[in-house]
């Protein structure tokens, strides 16, 4: 039912990590009302799904840009974007 | 928090549905695409990220995409300005408010391939209306199916005729809803009518603007249909928009997998700029 969508695994473990990290707002959203607001270091007023949006759209451009100017392999990147969402969640 | 009445979940259920089936499935199956090559037959062959690489250093692409964004830069330094100027003309009270407000309307309410088919046959040279004035009465060269300069001004005016009208009411809406006590105000002062405008229309007008900006932004970055009807993407490359180049390969050549690549970059773009833009205009507001 399924094969038109063409499924691969890497794929489905980017899905299952987006959708993951969805849930996981959604609980903590539960459990901690009010997406815990605050002002970051850009100036901006962010919840955790501001971050969270931030982080994923920060990340894509860090490997887009990566391989448009670098290439194989992704090691970098990967580096790069957990750190990027850690400062995401961290700091703005 | 527990008491409260959770029923309002059900009715957005339908909506979340909608968009599962017509957003979501679609652009995770775009997202599979994007990393498999496919020869048809539903067979499809890991490539890994080769087709992004591929896409983001590509001539072609690059060129694309600046069209795309000069496109859309001259339409939104035309279109925003006009839109308020216009605005700001149209009457605020009798006869004229509902006559103007259809008038606005109605370049808005002919289908975007209409519009294609109609800008193409009003600016053909020889048989065309503007066409035929401009070449045989101005005496000025103009042939858009020849001339890449000729077919630009051409898209950017058809453009500029279907959607100023966006700009305009939505500029319209935010100006009525402005009290009289402001210009009041501004009469005691003694304030001039640009200083109405600097701290009273356009103020009061920002929120509006920005839905409007970041309408037409995603519109024209999106855009498809229009140009295609008129132009083609021709003379040659020099209108090929990045939709028009998308379709080209994936519908054209059939290259499922590049194409999927491609549209993902689109969307990234097109996602980060109308953030940027959204956050830089409301940052204010919020804080």
């Amino acid at each position: 039912m399924l094969s038109w969508m063409a499924w691969t695994w890497p794929t489905a473990f980017v899905f299952i990590g987006i959708f993951t990290g969805i849930a996981i707002l959604t609980i903590t959203e539960i459990k901690y009302p009010g997406g815990a607001e605050r002002q970051g270091v850009l100036g901006l007023t962010t919840t955790r799904g501001d971050r969270y949006f931030l982080s994923l759209l920060g990340t894509s451009f860090i490997f887009l840009i990566w391989l448009g100017l670098i290439g194989m392999p992704l090691w970098g990147p990967l580096a790069i974007s957990i750190a990027w969402g850690v400062f995401c969640f961290w700091k703005v | 928090m527990k008491t409260e009445n959770q029923k309002a979940w059900f009715f957005v259920l339908p909506v979340l549905i909608l968009v599962a089936f017509n957003a979501l499935i679609p652009m995770m199956t775009v997202v599979n695409y994007s990393v498999q090559e496919t020869f048809g037959n539903n067979l499809f062959f890991w490539e890994g990220l080769t087709w992004f690489e591929q896409i983001l250093r590509s001539e072609r692409f690059h060129a694309a995409l600046g069209r795309q964004f000069l496109f859309t830069f001259l339409i939104l330094i035309i279109e925003v300005p006009l839109g308020i100027a216009i605005a700001l003309s149209m009457p605020r009270k009798g006869f004229w408010v509902p006559v103007c407000l259809v008038l606005m309307a109605l370049p808005m309410l002919i289908p975007w391939n209409v519009v294609g088919a109609m800008w193409n046959i009003f600016a053909l040279p020889d048989i065309g209306l503007l066409g035929y004035f401009i070449n045989h009465v101005l005496g000025i060269s103009y042939d858009m199916t020849q001339n890449p300069f000729a077919a630009w001004v051409t898209i950017i005016t058809m453009d500029v005729w279907h959607w100023t009208s966006l700009v305009v009411l939505l500029a319209y809406a935010g100006l009525v809803s402005i009290p009289d006590a402001y210009y009041q105000a501004a009469k005691i002062d003694g304030a001039s009518n640009w200083s109405v405008f600097r701290y009273i229309q356009l103020p009061k007008m920002k929120n509006v603007l920005t839905i409007a900006i970041l309408l037409r932004f995603m519109d024209s970055f999106n855009i498809y249909t229009e140009p295609f009807v008129l132009t083609g993407g021709g003379p040659g490359n020099s209108t090929t928009l990045l939709s028009i180049d998308l379709v080209k390969i994936a519908l054209g050549q059939f290259d499922l997998g590049p194409a999927a690549a491609m549209s993902l970059i689109y969307f990234a773009i097109t996602l980060l700029v109308s953030w940027v833009f959204y956050t830089v205009m409301t940052k204010d507001d919020l804080n």
